[in-house]
């Protein structure tokens, strides 16, 4: 079969840092380089893309030589740690983006959702938005028509159809969008982890919509996911990138196996800077650390312990803030979700910054030894979701050295709780 | 089966007019939403149309023709500072909107991809339409001269150029806010120059008839395109006007060579304005 899209060593060279300071001397630099038939100077004192070292020069290749094939029908996931590339190569794929250098070749109408609802306007409404969103991702007016009837069925808002969007729930708003995505007819699909918002029920519902898209109508799908299982269910093959590298595409289980493994050398905390901490101008996640009950990161197997976040809140800040920790282990178990759903902190504005703790303590005796990541921590302000951070932590439970003497090795099973028994003799 | 190649150096004079033609369902829907959310939750909606230019209309009148009593050539000040501003407006909000056509829109141009020239097309045209509803308050108020002031409709050859005078002024308003939007994505500070840029060529343009110019200072009108196009529409609705044709085919090149231009940039700018923006 032929290939539908095919990569060759694309790359992409981004500048970090405030971004239009000292451009016009780089511009003037660059230009008497081209004038004199040179390369870029800036491309050559680019370094690899490494979030945790911090670098000497000022640009970065947020890609380097990526180079792949994907056969019609695919369903390909790509896998990657924050900042590995993931996002930059879909931008390129969805033209977006330039790359700095290679070359991209597509056979086929391409419909990116890079974002659920591109262009609604919120004054307009829901019938004038389903228009509007539908042409700029490509349909025409004729093929919205006759679709109409049936993305507003999906939607499940038929009531609200003339009702301008901006006084829709946010559900409701997510629902119609990604009712118009789901309706396009493009040969390659390019999914970002829009996903991740709606509820359970409606994630549901587009994960197979996208399956019965690839297998029904032969179509090519790429999807970035940081939900292992999700790219386990659904896809046919994985990419896994690192660093602006390609390190692998291969089958999606082993690609997924190959990235809990190499993402699994742990660390126990995680800190950003103010300046480029996730989150919004209303909240930023400033660290996240696990620790044990004396407060060392190590963690035995038995011991109780704790996953602690500090939260910068800034002064707009109304209502209340809420976190939510999910926890999974190696094999992608989701193993619980942790949120004090009835301890809310509640706020108004004082006029101060102020940086908000929480700490979830989970009790001894519950968890397994093993690797484990915190695969998502999530800052919630209401119902809106302010950060949403994939893949924060890895770290291992280890086994316990006051070793139970009657046993060998490690305890099967996801959990391994401490149980009370009776055992005694009735007859 | 179409393909699509994305390469890193994009041929400057590759340009898909055809892709924008595929997307002309996309340029109706945003001059449509353009109509619906400009005057959303107004008191007087669509009337705003209407008000703009006869607000200008009248302190113009009243500042330039009643206290300063700048010449007019013999028209009424109102009927020709509203002939005026109402061709002004159309090239001068075609120029500014598209001007910032990157940094308004760099929300949606972050996430989809569509031949980006849709929008500054989009744009002139929900202008002309501006235009056309401002150009029926212009005759009515020129019915009301005519009725009850005795002014005289003027039968002159150069009423057939109106046409082309708009295209003019929608073509030279398209390519030189363009050119600008290219560059403004870099250097911020062209977007406050611009204000003043605009008020000053407004000034320029819309206040002194080419007749009231010494004679030694003739030639500096042919380095205002905007000058040829507005007396030469002056002298066909309103019968008074100076027409002169070496200024005209000046003007006529200017508004060409600064709309390739202005395609050029915006075409080579595209690609990678996401990085810089």
């Amino acid at each position: 079969m032929q290939n539908i899209i095919e990569a060759k060593n694309i790359s992409k060279l981004y500048k970090l840092g405030v971004v239009s300071t000292g451009t016009l001397s780089h511009d003037l630099n660059r230009w008497w380089h081209k004038a004199r038939g040179k390369e870029d100077p800036y491309t050559l004192v680019a370094e690899s893309n490494n979030r945790e070292s911090k670098g000497e020069s000022d640009y970065v290749w947020s890609l380097r030589d990526i180079s792949f094939d994907i056969k019609a029908g695919e369903i390909v996931g790509i896998i990657g740690k924050n900042g590995a590339g993931k996002s930059t190569l879909l931008k390129i794929l969805s033209r977006v983006t330039g790359p700095t250098s290679g070359s991209v070749k597509l056979r086929g109408r391409v419909a990116s959702l890079l974002e659920v609802g591109t262009g609604f306007h919120p004054e307009l409404t829901g019938r004038e938005n389903l228009y509007l969103n539908g042409t700029i991702l490509g349909m025409t007016k004729k093929e919205i028509d006759r679709k109409f009837d049936e993305i507003v069925a999906f939607s499940g808002v038929e009531r609200y159809i003339d009702t301008p969007v901006k006084r829709y729930s946010s559900g409701m708003y997510v629902r119609l969008a990604f009712a118009v995505a789901a309706h396009l007819d493009p040969e390659i699909l390019i999914v970002d982890e829009v996903l991740a918002v709606g509820d359970a029920e409606f994630q549901k519902k587009c994960l197979g919509k996208m399956k019965q898209v690839s297998e029904g109508e032969g179509r090519t799908v790429l999807f970035v996911s940081h939900n292992m299982s999700a790219v386990k269910t659904l896809c046919t093959s994985a990419i896994l990138l690192q660093n602006g590298r390609l390190i692998n595409q291969s089958d999606n289980h082993s690609i997924v196996a190959q990235y809990l493994a190499s993402a699994s050398n742990a660390s126990s905390a995680v800190s950003f800077e103010e300046n480029n901490a996730p989150g919004t101008n209303l909240a930023k996640l400033l660290s996240v650390k696990i620790f044990n009950e004396q407060g060392h990161p190590e963690i035995e197997q038995g011991d109780g312990f704790s996953i602690e976040a500090e939260v910068l809140v800034h002064t707009q800040m109304q209502g209340d803030i809420s976190i939510t920790f999910h926890l999974r282990d190696e094999l992608d178990h989701l193993i619980f979700v942790a949120n004090p759903s009835f301890e809310k902190m509640v706020f108004e504005s004082d006029g101060t910054k102020t940086k908000i703790r929480f700490r979830c303590s989970v009790a001894a005796n519950i968890m397994n030894e093993g690797h484990y990541r915190l695969a998502r921590v999530i800052i919630l302000n209401s119902i809106n979701v302010i950060a949403n951070v994939d893949d924060v932590i890895f770290f291992n439970i280890v086994p316990s050295r006051i070793k139970n003497i009657s046993w060998q090795g490690q305890k099967e099973g996801i959990v391994a709780p401490k149980f009370n028994w009776q055992i005694e003799q009735i007859n | 089966m179409n393909e699509i190649d994305i390469t890193s150096k994009k041929s400057l004079f590759r340009f898909n007019l055809k892709e924008v033609w595929n997307y002309r369902d996309l340029v109706l829907l945003l001059v449509k939403r353009d109509f619906v959310t400009n005057y959303k939750q107004t008191i007087l909606g669509p009337l705003w149309f209407f008000l703009q230019p006869l607000f200008t209309t009248l302190i113009f009148t009243f500042l330039f023709g009643r206290m300063g009593k700048l010449p007019t050539d013999g028209i009424p000040p109102m009927l020709f500072y509203l002939c005026s501003i109402t061709f002004w407006n159309y090239f001068a909000e075609c120029f500014k909107k598209n001007s910032t056509t990157f940094v308004d829109n760099q929300s949606v141009f972050g996430k989809v991809y569509f031949p980006r020239l849709v929008l500054p097309i989009s744009v002139s045209i929900s202008n002309l339409i501006r235009l056309a509803i401002q150009f029926g308050l212009f005759l009515i108020v020129y019915g009301y001269f005519i009725i009850f002031k005795g002014a005289k409709i003027p039968l002159n050859p150069y009423i057939m150029l109106l046409p082309i005078n708009i295209i003019l002024l929608g073509f030279l308003g398209l390519g030189i806010g363009i050119i600008i939007s290219s560059m403004t994505i870099k250097y911020r500070d062209l977007r406050f120059i611009m204000d003043f840029v605009i008020q000053l060529w407004m000034y320029a343009t819309v206040i002194f008839p080419v007749s009231s110019y010494p004679i030694k200072f003739r030639w500096m009108a042919d380095f205002n395109p905007l000058i040829p196009i507005l007396e030469t529409t002056k002298l066909g609705l309103l019968g008074q006007g100076t027409f002169s044709l070496h200024s005209y085919v000046i003007c006529v090149i200017v508004t060409f060579i600064s709309l390739i231009i202005g395609i050029l940039m915006f075409n080579s700018t595209e690609q990678n304005f996401m990085d810089i923006v």
